[in-house]
């Protein structure tokens, strides 16, 4: 992965201009300028509180901003919310599936909340079931799923409508290597398949280098470094540099200085859940 | 347990006294439509809780992220309330029976009950979002919820006719949608119940007020999720 990276274009499937998210007198999201082609894996990454979900929770119109314009699929983000909610697919980083009920059940009702047309439901959700390998415990309740297979239900409730754009916020937290590497492989399958346009956060280099054609390194809510991971990693100057090199090298800073109570108790929360 | 508490204790002492008047009703039988109104309203006040355990789980935030309008949103989980309410209901209609209250069982007027308890729990349920909505963690709405529902029950007409009431709580019962709720019930639950406003005035009341909650909820929704 990395390679034939697209540039961004006019056509740039999603475009923010100056987006920015204020609490008060915290700036969670500064001015953030982005372009992400259509059909392009786009990662975004940072330390702990850096901004990565509510810049996402912006852009999925979950959070108004508070300055700045962004426009998906040409759709405006915010006065065109409801047009930009019918071409995007969202996979949060809390497990948002019920539990109480079977993968199938979750699917079927994900197709009635996205509108999918009632004679094509049954198919499409036999046919995400099967994508996300998950035809076998389709009929098993969901609290008896793992920590993977509950994030691959996840994103097969997300992409039941074919989205034009998939946003996933830190899509493998919680999970072991194995269950993440599963996730991976679904997604590349989204991408090498559907062409659907993935916009992720990550803080695990490893993801980024691996399903990304470009990263953007988001620090203290800035955009503090963008580009391809080889493109980067040369920005060091150094031939042994790493992703993690990278990353330490934009947003590198003390551990008390990053992070908050609310992100860890919520990451733990998802770990919980998914091991 | 509280239904069973209000009739079979409360219920019985007040019928033996005769102090409340209720016309030609005994007073259990006045009172059962109140208590049903109750034990419906009791379930839906705390509706808001589930709303807030569904933000912390991120299950509010994929309804968000949907296309489905806020307001359906909003009346889909209305209209699961007062499905769910009709499960008390049952209880508490054989519990009035051994208790030996005079019911109606005509077809009609048990489809009335059924539309005014589904809608009066709707109506509630969606207040109780409404709040969750405002206060936004469970325990400010535990504090909240139970603010509430005593209020709401005693300034009704669910254990005494509004006539008994001073001035001042007669207004207030007049603005409580619960008044309306046990009104349209009381006239088709029970034999020999009459209705102080009309069924006609009881559902408007009951419809209006539900669908102005839903409109103020589908707008205060989305902040839940943020």
């Amino acid at each position: 992965m990395g390679d034939q990276a697209p540039t961004p274009a006019a056509s740039a499937i999603l475009r923010t201009e100056a987006l920015t998210c204020r609490y008060g007198a915290l700036t969670a999201v500064d001015h953030v300028d982005l372009a992400v082609e259509a059909g392009e894996v786009f990662g975004l990454v940072g330390p702990n509180g850096a901004g990565k979900s509510t810049l996402i929770r912006m852009l999925v119109t979950l959070q108004p901003p508070t300055e700045g314009t962004a426009q998906v699929d040409g759709f405006d983000l915010v006065r065109q919310a409801a047009a930009v909610r019918r071409v995007i697919g969202y996979v949060p980083q809390m497990v948002s599936a019920d539990s109480e009920l079977t993968g199938r059940q979750n699917l079927l009702i994900s197709a009635s909340l996205y509108d999918v047309r009632r004679r094509e439901r049954r198919q499409r959700v036999l046919d995400a079931l099967s994508l996300m390998g998950l035809e076998a415990s389709a009929d098993r309740l969901v609290q008896h799923y793992s920590g993977g297979m509950i994030r691959r239900l996840e994103i097969a409730q997300a992409m039941l409508h074919r989205p034009r754009v998939l946003f996933l916020d830190e899509p493998t937290v919680g999970l072991d290597p194995m269950a993440r590497k599963t996730v991976w492989d679904c997604l590349v399958r989204l991408r090498d398949d559907f062409g659907t346009t993935l916009f992720l956060t990550t803080h695990l280099m490893e993801e980024a280098e691996s399903l990304c054609h470009r990263v953007a390194i988001i620090h203290r809510g800035a955009l503090a470094a963008l580009g391809t991971p080889a493109d980067l990693k040369a920005s060091l100057h150094d031939p042994q540099a790493s992703l993690d090199d990278v990353f330490i090298h934009y947003a590198g800073d003390t551990i008390e200085a990053v992070g908050s109570y609310r992100d860890t108790a919520r990451a733990r929360r998802v770990a919980k859940r998914l091991g | 347990m509280q239904p069973a508490l209000w009739l079979v204790i409360f219920g019985e002492v007040f019928t033996r006294t005769r102090v409340i008047p209720t016309g030609p009703l005994r007073y259990l039988d006045f009172m059962a439509p109140g208590i049903l109104a109750q034990s419906a309203l009791f379930t839906a006040i705390f509706f808001g809780i589930a709303a807030i355990w569904e933000r912390d789980l991120g299950v509010l935030q994929k309804y968000l992220v949907s296309p489905t309008p806020r307001v359906a949103l909003v009346l889909g989980k209305a209209l699961a309330a007062g499905i769910r309410s009709l499960a008390q209901a049952i209880l508490v209609y054989a519990l009035v029976v051994l208790m030996g209250v005079r019911l109606r069982w005509e077809p009609q007027a048990l489809l009335g009950v059924v539309v005014i308890i589904v809608l009066g729990s709707a109506l509630f349920s969606i207040f109780s979002l409404i709040i969750a909505c405002l206060v936004k963690t469970r325990e400010r709405f535990m504090g909240i919820g139970q603010v509430l529902t005593m209020p709401l029950f005693f300034a009704s007409n669910a254990i005494y006719p509004v006539s008994m009431m001073p001035r001042w709580l007669q207004v207030l019962s007049r603005l409580n949608p619960l008044t309306y709720q046990v009104d349209g019930l009381r006239a088709l639950m029970v034999v020999g119940g009459v209705t102080a406003y009309g069924i006609g005035v009881d559902l408007a009341v009951l419809l209006g007020v539900t669908a102005g909650l839903a409109v103020l909820a589908g707008h205060l929704y989305p902040g839940l999720g943020r």
